[in-house]
C-alpha cells in the first residue's frame, strides 16, 4: 500500500517534471498579424514628454495603440536595451537611443530600421543639421535615428551670491563676463576671494565636455576619436587644450567635486556650496525640484562661456525585431517631428532638436518663472545654432568618464595636477581598448 | 560494470526460443518484477524528489556557468554587436590588468574590514539576548528589522551619513576635536564606510543565527561550568564558542561568498561620490569592487567577453578564499 502511494508520486513528480520542461521551451510564439488595432511599445528613459502625443496619435491613427515603458535612469535602461538588442528580441517598436550610446549601435545598423526606406530623407530639413547627422551611419548609407531633443547649455547662477560677491546680476551684463573659458575662471578666482565659503563650479563635468565640443568643432571636427575611430587624445590639440582649461579649475580650487543628480549635489542646491551649474536646458527642472524653496528667487540663467555647447539630447529609432516597421517607423517621424517636439517641449521642456520647433512661439516664448522669467527658449536657441557637428566614436563616453574622474580626483587631491594630464591619456587608452 | 552489462544483451542477438516467455514462468516472474521495482523505486525515488533542485539548478545556474565560460572566450560587445572568437585572450588580459587587481585588493580589504568585526559583534549580540531578559522575542526580531529594510535605502542614508560636508560621521569627529575625513575619496576610509553598510545590515541575521545555535546547547554545561567557578567570560570562550564551530564555519562560508560579491552598497556609496560612472567605484576606483569591474566591463564598456571572464576569475577566487577561510577556522577552532 505504501509502496504503491510511493510509485504513484515519484512517477507524479517525475510527469510534473517532464511536463514544466516541456513548456519552458515552448512558449513564446509571438503574435505577429491578426486583426484590431496593433500595439506599439516605446521604450524611453527619463522624462520624453510624449503622454499627450500618444493620445493624440491614438486619435488620428485608430488602428494604433501606443504602450510606453520608461526607465528612470540611463544607467538602467542601457543594459536592458543591450540585452534586448544582443538576443534579438524584448526591445520596444520604438526605441530611444541617447547621444553616449548611440555611436556604440552605429557599429550594429543591421540591427535597426534603415529609415530612409521609409520616407526618412526629405525630413533632413527639418532637423539642426549636426543633430542629422549623428542619427546617420558615418557613410551616409542608412539613416538609424531621427533627434528627439536636444541639451543646449547655459549657466545656471545665483543671483544672491553674485551679489554678496560685488559681482553683476542681471543676465545680459553676467553673460557679459564670460566671453571666454579663461574670463569665466578669472570671474570665478574674483567670486572667492569674496565668498571663500561657497566653490565657484559644481563640478569638472560640463567644463569639460563643453570645451571639447567648442574646441573640437571649431578645430578638426572630431576629439577623443579620429574619423576612423582611432584614438587620437594625446594627439588632438583640441583635446589638450580643453583639458588644460578644465585642469586649471581643479587646480584653483574652483568647483565643489559633485557630479549632477547625486545627492551631495541635490544636497548642495540646498546650500551655498556652489555659485554656478553650467546648466543643460533639461537640467532646469532638476534645479528647481532640489532647490525648491530654498533657491526660489535666487537662481538665474546667463548665456554659456564661448557661445555655444549641447549635453545630452536623444534619437528614436526602430529595432528590426519589430513586427510592425512600417507603422512604428510613422510613430517615430510624428514624435521626433517639428509638431511632436513642440509637444514634448510643452510637457516636459525638453528642447526641440528642429529649427522649426526651437522658432515656434511655444518654444521661442518660453520664460521660466522659477530662474527669475529668464527668456529660456531664446538663450538656449541662440546656443544650440551656433553647435558645430563633432564626430563621436563608439567608445566616446567611456573615455569621457575616465578622463572626468582623473579630473575629480585632482580636485580631491588623490591625483597631483602634474601627474594629470599623463593619467588621463593612460586612462583614455584603457576605456578605449 | 552495469552499463557494459545491458549494452551487451541490448546488442548481442537473442535465441529465438528464448524470447517468447511461456507460462509456467510467469508465476514465479511476478514477485521479481515487483521485487526489481521496489527496489528501483528505493533507488531512484529519493532523486526524484530532490530532482526539482537540481533540474532548477542546471536550468538557472549550471547553463550560465557554462554559458559564461563560453562568452569569456570570445571579444564580444553586446552594444557593438562584434563577437570574435579569442581563446584565452581575455585571461592573459585580466592577469596583467591592473585595474582587474586594484578591485580585487579593494573587495578583499572590504571584505576584511567588515566581515572581522561583524562576526564577532554577532557572537556577541548573540550571547547578550541568549541570557533571560524581558521581552526576548522583541528584541530578537528587532534585529533582523535591517535586513527587512532595501539596500538601497540603507545605502542613501550611510552615503548622506559619510558625506564630507554635511555628513553626521564628520560632525561627530568634529565634535570630539578631530578633522573631518573625505570618506568618498580616499581608500581606506571609503572601505570603512562601505563596510559599516554592510555590517548594519548582517550583523543581526549572523547573531540570529548563533543565537539558535547557542539555544542547543544544553544548559547543565554552563550549571557545571559555574558550580566549578568558571566566570561567564570563561564559560563563553570555553563552552558556547566551540560548541558553535560548526555554525562559525557556516557564517564564516556564507560572509566570504557574500563578500566577496559585494556590488549594491558600493555602487549606491559611488552614485554620491560624484563619479561620473556609478560603476567605477570614485573617481580613483578606491572602492570598486570585482562584480562592479565586471559589471562595468561587460554591460557599461561593451565588452561582455571580458566581463564575462572576470565573472569566472570571481568564480575561482572564492571557491579558494571559501576554502582558505574554511581551513583556517577549523583549525584555529578547536582540536582537532
Amino acid at each position: 500500500m505504501r509502496a504503491t502511494m510511493r510509485r504513484g508520486l515519484g512517477t507524479a513528480m517525475a510527469a510534473v517534471l517532464a511536463g514544466c520542461l516541456a513548456a519552458a521551451c515552448g512558449g513564446d510564439g509571438g503574435d505577429g498579424g491578426g486583426s484590431g488595432p496593433v500595439t506599439l511599445t516605446v521604450d524611453v528613459f527619463g522624462e520624453f514628454g510624449y503622454d499627450r502625443l500618444y493620445r493624440q496619435y491614438e486619435a488620428s491613427h485608430p488602428d494604433v495603440r501606443i504602450k510606453q515603458r520608461k526607465v528612470s535612469t540611463l544607467d538602467d535602461y542601457k543594459p536592458r536595451l543591450q540585452q534586448w538588442i544582443a538576443t534579438g528580441s524584448g526591445a520596444g517598436d520604438v526605441v530611444a537611443l541617447e547621444e553616449g550610446i548611440l555611436p556604440a549601435y552605429m557599429q550594429q545598423r543591421a540591427k535597426f530600421l534603415d529609415l530612409f526606406d521609409y520616407g526618412g530623407r526629405e525630413l533632413e530639413k527639418n532637423f539642426l543639421p549636426w543633430k542629422w547627422q549623428m542619427g546617420v551611419t558615418p557613410d551616409g548609407g542608412q539613416l538609424v535615428g531621427l533627434g528627439t531633443d536636444i541639451g543646449p547649455l547655459g549657466l545656471c547662477y545665483r543671483k544672491d551670491l553674485f551679489e554678496k560677491a560685488g559681482l553683476p546680476t542681471e543676465r545680459g551684463e553676467v553673460g557679459r563676463l564670460w566671453p571666454t573659458w579663461d574670463a569665466f575662471l578669472a570671474t570665478g578666482q574674483r567670486f572667492q576671494a569674496k565668498v571663500p565659503k561657497t566653490k565657484w563650479l559644481d563640478g569638472p563635468t560640463a567644463v569639460l565636455r563643453t570645451t571639447v565640443l567648442q574646441n573640437a568643432g571649431a578645430g578638426p571636427g572630431y576629439s577623443f576619436f579620429d574619423k576612423s575611430d582611432k584614438l587620437v587624445f594625446d594627439s588632438n590639440p583640441a583635446v589638450r587644450s580643453a583639458f588644460d582649461t578644465t585642469l586649471k579649475f581643479e587646480r584653483a580650487g574652483l568647483t565643489a567635486d559633485a557630479s549632477v543628480f547625486t545627492p551631495p549635489w541635490q544636497t548642495a542646491l540646498k546650500r551655498d556650496t556652489f555659485a554656478t551649474v553650467p546648466c543643460p536646458s533639461w537640467m532646469l527642472g532638476g534645479i528647481e525640484e532640489f532647490s525648491g524653496g530654498f533657491g526660489k528667487g535666487k537662481w538665474d540663467v546667463a548665456s554659456v562661456p564661448g557661445g555655444s555647447g549641447y549635453w545630452g539630447g536623444s534619437w528614436l529609432a526602430v529595432p528590426k525585431q519589430t513586427d510592425h516597421p512600417g507603422q512604428a517607423a510613422e510613430l517615430a517621424k510624428f514624435l521626433s517631428g517639428p509638431q511632436g517636439q513642440v509637444g514634448a517641449f510643452k510637457d516636459k521642456n525638453t528642447f526641440p532638436s528642429s529649427p522649426q520647433a526651437a522658432a515656434d512661439p511655444a518654444v521661442a516664448g518660453h520664460r521660466n518663472a522659477y530662474f527669475g522669467g529668464a527668456p529660456t527658449g531664446r538663450i538656449y536657441g541662440a546656443t544650440a545654432a551656433q553647435v558645430k557637428p563633432v564626430h563621436l566614436g563608439p567608445k566616446n563616453e567611456d573615455v569621457r568618464q575616465a578622463v572626468e574622474n582623473v579630473l575629480i580626483a585632482v580636485g580631491q587631491g588623490e591625483v597631483r595636477p602634474d601627474d594629470a594630464w599623463s593619467k588621463a591619456t593612460e586612462a583614455a587608452a584603457k576605456a578605449a581598448r | 560494470m552495469r552499463m557494459n552489462g545491458t549494452s551487451r544483451m541490448s546488442t548481442a542477438p537473442r535465441p529465438a526460443g528464448h524470447a517468447p516467455a511461456p507460462a509456467p514462468g510467469s508465476g514465479r516472474r511476478r514477485p521479481a518484477w515487483r521485487a526489481r521495482l521496489a527496489r528501483l523505486d528505493l533507488k531512484t525515488a529519493p532523486y526524484a524528489f530532490i530532482s526539482p533542485f537540481y533540474v532548477v539548478f542546471l536550468l538557472f545556474g549550471g547553463f550560465p556557468l557554462v554559458y559564461t565560460v563560453w562568452v569569456s572566450l570570445h571579444e564580444w560587445g553586446l552594444a557593438s554587436g562584434t563577437r570574435r572568437w579569442t581563446g584565452l585572450e581575455n585571461y592573459r588580459y585580466l592577469l596583467s590588468d591592473a585595474d582587474f587587481w586594484h578591485a580585487a585588493v579593494n573587495t578583499l580589504g572590504i571584505f576584511a574590514v567588515s566581515t572581522v568585526p561583524q562576526l564577532l559583534v554577532a557572537l556577541l549580540v548573540a550571547n547578550a539576548l541568549n541570557r533571560r531578559m524581558r521581552a526576548a522575542t522583541f528584541f530578537r526580531i528587532g534585529m533582523v528589522a535591517p535586513l527587512v529594510t532595501s539596500t538601497a535605502a540603507v545605502a542613501i542614508v550611510f552615503t548622506q551619513l559619510f558625506d564630507h560636508d554635511y555628513g553626521m560621521a564628520n560632525w561627530l569627529l568634529g565634535r570630539i576635536g578631530m578633522d573631518g575625513v573625505d570618506w568618498q575619496a580616499s581608500r581606506g576610509w571609503s572601505w570603512v564606510a562601505v563596510s559599516a553598510m554592510v555590517d548594519w545590515r548582517w550583523t543581526g541575521y549572523n547573531a540570529l543565527i548563533y543565537l539558535a545555535a547557542m539555544q542547543a546547547v544544553p544548559r547543565d554545561l554552563y550549571e557545571a561550568a559555574a558550580i566549578d567557578g568558571a566566570s561567564r567570560l570563561r564559560q563563553f570562550w570555553g563552552i558556547t564558542v566551540p560548541l558553535l564551530r560548526p555554525t562559525i564555519l557556516f557564517t564564516v562560508v556564507v560572509s566570504t561568498i557574500g563578500g566577496l560579491q559585494l556590488f549594491t552598497e558600493p555602487v549606491l556609496f559611488g552614485a554620491g561620490a560624484g563619479a561620473p560612472d556609478r560603476m567605477d567605484g570614485g573617481s580613483t576606483h578606491q572602492f570598486q569592487t570585482i562584480t562592479m569591474y565586471m559589471f562595468g566591463n561587460a554591460f557599461g564598456h561593451d565588452r561582455y567577453g571580458y566581463g564575462a571572464a572576470v565573472a569566472c576569475a570571481l568564480f575561482v577566487l572564492i571557491i579558494v578564499f571559501s576554502l582558505a577561510n574554511f581551513l583556517f577556522v577549523r583549525r584555529a577552532g578547536g582540536t582537532r
